[in-house]
């Protein structure tokens, strides 16, 4: 089965059997490897990506359903020299990761949280994260660069 | 250099953002997951669905006609050709017999003993394929009855025996201290206060899973081995010195990022091995990753401890002398440091911050058909931690003493102190880390509180704990004394280049604890060099001479203390270069901020200079030194390290749906010497939130009848979210550590020691006036709601029966 649909911007063509999971494409077909696979019952958030400009869990849809969609992906997030998206940046300056196994669900999460609720407090972005398991940071520093890159996102609306 | 030098230096105490994240940002971490080997195929485990069976027959016939299926392996397969899994720690039973150590096979032969024991191994070319395959496999069990608790496995009336080589189940009896002088003090003693209590199993649960890619070249008939792991080369040590037999040059171990640990990472586990001798039989490269199912079911479980604690003490509440008898499940298998956990990292902290002249205990270790239990954050001080601090507030309280006025007058004032339970405490400030706690916490402001809570309607308490802990693993003469089976120190090697940047090559890993930058800051600050300019390497056996790696929060004591040692190597030879350079005696050189000077002249030159010298000898006292700038060395500590502090947690009980909300959480830690505050904030919440989550969502539960694991999803097992905690309060006092060059303690596992009785102790507070006197973990709404209702305990992990006095035969009083 062939799919075709946009990945960070480029066009791509992928041919996969039709139970291949979007997961699945991203990782083993395009080797886009950021992307992870933490458990099998769509609990932990490490595999969020955007579809079509929101978040989703990528081992819960399969590679058929999202044909002639736009998705993101954590490699596609940074600018095309390098810079990292206000998030990634809030993330570094917080110490919001340690292992970083469930870093990029979690910017992901972080990006779609405040383009869509945009002056969260800190309350309301601990509620949000509520599909995306860490098991290393406590959370508290998370939240505090959520609401770091929220704003800074905020004051640079060009970004994703 | 000493650690009152270390300490001034720059860069020591800043909190640098680290330089692994970029890579962890942007998606190009390098996971094993993400490793890609030409013509990798696929391993998939078939696993036993039962706790306890006798294999009959296993039928691959047609599982192997199927597409793409490459091989079938079981026991019968790898029977006599190598090892089971060894421990890597012996236990003596007090009659000085050795523990049982029972046969662990690589792949099942004759029997399982839990739910997701390996049966088969499917490698095909594709995961599809080789699942399709385990489905096919037929296999015939003759099921026995299971095994599932240690409280049943200590009444011994199971009737059920998991190895011929320990007919009753139990692996080891195991005792430390003097039993006369403590039963002499509690005769004497004005009031014995007694607790009962469990520490619920846990499931790590890294999001990373466990992953394995194994490689074989026939060229040099060398192996490689792609591993997410906590210690590369006890990896490769255990695997090919006591499992295959294969000289361990031929093997190559990397641990490359590998997305969290917390114990569950160091072991040597089946599929690494199975993986590994296979890609040989196949020449074939061969990648296995766990499910989060498989996780569940396999990963080394933690903590699991039934115990009974006694504490005598004087009229005015002064610790006299303490018992304990624990029962502690060791699961199905000996996992690698299984054996130590419920005894030298758990019995020998029982003193905790107190003077406690006499303590004595007891610990008898069970098999039972559940997963294998072994280390997990903290491992086996946590469970000492929980029952001293649960005892000594309950003490407080029989006494009509406050939890800080019972702890205060029984503190640790004086260093170093002899504890009755083996340790030396070389240094330490517990009234400090109290008071510091107490106004964080606001603990002043806690009855106005309390009166608002008790206006809408809700229950609120107070809970202290008072933690210690035994870090900086370890001085190998010793551990080897109590039963260890491999050193204790660290390696670590400093390569300058010509141009003066730095790699570092340290036998620690990094699994999210930041050595990247910690050490890289270590490096930058004695040389005098930018951080950025040292970069550090860790987790291949190919590329760092030798490594015990990283569990019991060593890695800056042990670790960096090696990368210390080595700079001071570095730093001996350079100054040699630079007086020759300079036309000076070498006694007369001197070094700080990166620049060499001759003291008592103006002059001077950088640290760029004198390395490339070394590597560009020119100009060079070729006749007394070797070219090059490359030093290793090996660090092996003297004393273990004690972190300690104080946790203050206060809890908002909902009495209509036993809700527990944790409103404020205080973290008092004195790590000594701290390198990055930013890292050792993280890894302090980090703990906390695996604390509270044992105490008061986490609970790993097997059906006591068929040893089903009934929590075993992230559907089932309930994992800490970021909704479920408030901002945490921290600070830190230092007494710096006096036995290491970089005066640091280690802070890896602080908060989860620390918290779950300071939150079950705020529980106990909250519900004491409804008459809850005793609470086990974790104080989930329906069981708080329960307790509420019958003001009083509800039991862990036998919810149906009347609990802990049921597990207490053998115990030294009911």
């Amino acid at each position: 089965m062939q799919v075709t649909l946009t990945v960070n911007g480029r066009e791509v063509a992928i041919d996969a059997p039709p139970n291949t999971l979007l997961v699945q494409a991203i990782r083993e077909h395009l080797r886009l490897t950021g992307t992870h696979v933490g458990c099998d019952t769509a609990q932990c958030g490490a595999c969020t990506v955007h579809l079509n400009g929101r978040a989703i869990k990528s081992c819960n849809v399969l590679l058929a359903q999202v044909a002639g969609g736009n998705v993101t992906t954590i490699e596609g997030v940074a600018q095309a020299d390098g810079t990292m998206h206000p998030m990634q940046a809030a993330f570094k300056e917080c110490h919001g990761l340690q292992c970083g196994f469930c870093t990029p669900g979690m910017v992901m999460s972080a990006i779609d949280l405040c383009t869509h609720h945009p002056k969260s407090g800190e309350r309301e972005i601990r509620e949000l994260l509520d599909g995306n398991l860490c098991r290393c940071t406590g959370y508290q520093n998370i939240v505090k660069a959520v609401k770091q890159g929220g704003e800074a996102m905020a004051a640079q609306p060009a970004s994703v | 250099m000493g650690a009152s030098d270390f300490s001034k230096l720059p860069h020591i105490g800043e909190a640098v953002r680290r330089k692994e994240d970029a890579r962890f940002l942007t998606g190009a971490g390098n996971y094993t997951d993400d490793v890609l080997l030409p013509h990798q195929a696929h391993a998939v485990f078939l696993r036993s669905p039962h706790a306890h069976a006798a294999i009959r027959s296993i039928d691959t016939a047609a599982a192997a006609k199927m597409p793409g299926v490459v091989h079938i392996f079981t026991g019968a397969d790898i029977d006599g050709k190598m090892g089971g899994l060894p421990c890597g720690w012996l236990i003596n039973n007090p009659d000085g017999t050795p523990m049982k150590e029972p046969p662990h096979p690589i792949l099942a032969i004759g029997k399982v003993r839990y739910v997701g024991d390996q049966v088969a191994m499917v490698v095909a070319e594709t995961v599809q394929q080789a699942k399709d395959a385990v489905e096919a496999i037929v296999v015939d069990y003759d099921v026995l009855p299971a095994l599932v608790t240690v409280a049943d496995a200590a009444k011994k009336q199971s009737g059920v025996t998991l190895h011929d080589a320990a007919p009753d189940n139990q692996c080891y009896k195991w005792t430390l201290g003097d039993k006369a002088a403590v039963d002499a003090a509690f005769a004497g003693a004005a009031h014995v206060t007694k607790l009962d209590l469990v520490n619920n199993r846990l499931v790590p649960n890294a999001i990373e899973p466990r992953v394995a890619v194994a490689g074989y070249n026939r060229a040099g008939d060398e192996y490689t081995l792609y591993v997410a792991n906590q210690n590369p080369h006890v990896e490769r040590l255990l695997m090919t010195a006591f499992v295959l037999g294969l000289p361990e040059h031929k093997v190559r171990v990397i641990a490359p990022d590998v997305g969290g640990g917390f114990g569950s990472k160091i072991y040597l586990y089946a599929e690494d091995v199975a993986l590994t001798w296979a890609s040989k039989q196949l020449n074939r490269n061969i990648k296995w990753t766990a499910e989060r199912s498989e996780s569940f079911l396999t990963d080394a479980h933690g903590r699991d401890h039934v115990s009974h604690a006694e504490m005598a003490m004087d009229k005015d509440g002064r610790f006299l002398a303490m018992r304990v008898h624990t029962d502690a499940n060791l699961g199905a298998y000996l996992s690698t440091f299984s054996t130590a956990i419920p005894t030298i990292l758990y019995a020998t902290l029982l003193a905790g911050q107190y003077t406690t002249p006499q303590i004595y205990v007891e610990v008898d270790a069970w098999f039972t058909n559940t997963a294998p239990v072994d280390a997990y954050r903290g491992a086996g001080r946590p469970e000492a931690t929980y029952l001293l601090e649960r005892l000594v507030t309950r003490c407080g309280w029989e006494l009509g003493l406050s939890q800080d006025e019972i702890r205060r007058r029984n503190f640790i004032t004086q260093f170093p102190y002899q504890t009755p339970v083996a340790l030396q405490y070389d240094v330490g400030d517990y009234n400090a880390c109290m008071t510091q706690a107490q106004e964080l916490a606001d603990a002043a402001g806690f009855a106005a509180r309390k009166a608002e809570s008790e206006k809408k309607g809700r229950l609120r308490g107070i809970g202290y704990s008072s933690y210690i802990e035994a870090c900086g693993l370890a001085p190998s003469n010793i551990a080897g004394a109590l039963g260890a089976r491999a050193g204790l120190f660290e390696a670590g090697e400093v390569r300058v280049h010509p141009t003066g940047s730095v790699t570092v090559f340290t036998g620690s890993h990094s699994h999210g604890q930041g050595h990247e930058t910690t050490f890289a800051q270590v490096v930058a600050a004695r040389l005098g060099i930018p951080v950025e300019n040292v970069d550090v390497v860790h987790g291949d056996t190919g590329r760092i001479p030798f490594g015990m790696g990283t569990y019991g929060s060593r890695s800056i004591s042990v670790g960096g203390a090696a990368i210390m040692r080595a700079l001071d190597k570095i730093e001996a030879k350079a100054k040699k270069i630079a007086a020759h350079l300079m036309e000076a005696s070498d006694a007369d050189i001197e070094f700080a901020g990166g620049e060499f000077t001759v003291k008592g002249t103006d002059k001077k030159i950088p640290f760029g200079q004198v390395a490339l010298t070394a590597y560009v000898p020119h100009n060079y006292p070729l006749d007394k030194l070797e070219p090059g700038l490359n030093e290793t060395a090996f660090y092996d500590p003297t004393n273990f390290t004690y972190p300690a502090g104080t946790y203050i947690c206060e809890v908002e009980i909902d009495q209509g749906t036993g809700e527990v909300k944790i409103d404020r959480f205080t973290a008092v830690d004195d790590f000594g010497t701290i390198i990055n505050p930013m890292i050792v904030e993280g890894q302090v919440h980090g703990g906390i939130v695996q604390g509270i989550g044992q105490a008061l969502m986490e609970n790993c539960v097997y059906d006591s009848e068929s040893g089903q694991l009934l929590t075993g999803s992230f559907m089932d097992y309930a994992m800490p979210r970021a909704e479920d905690f408030p901002e945490f309060r921290l600070g830190t006092v230092c007494t710096p550590c006096t036995h290491n060059p970089l005066g640091t303690k280690g802070c890896g596992e602080a908060g989860a020691i620390g918290s779950p009785p300071a939150v079950i102790n705020a529980v106990l507070d909250a519900l004491r006036p409804l008459g809850v006197k005793d609470f086990d973990m974790p104080a989930s709404p329906a069981r708080v709601w329960e307790a509420m209702q019958r003001g009083a305990t509800t039991p862990t992990q036998q919810p149906e029966t009347p609990p802990l006095t049921a597990s207490t035969q053998g115990r030294p009083a009911a």
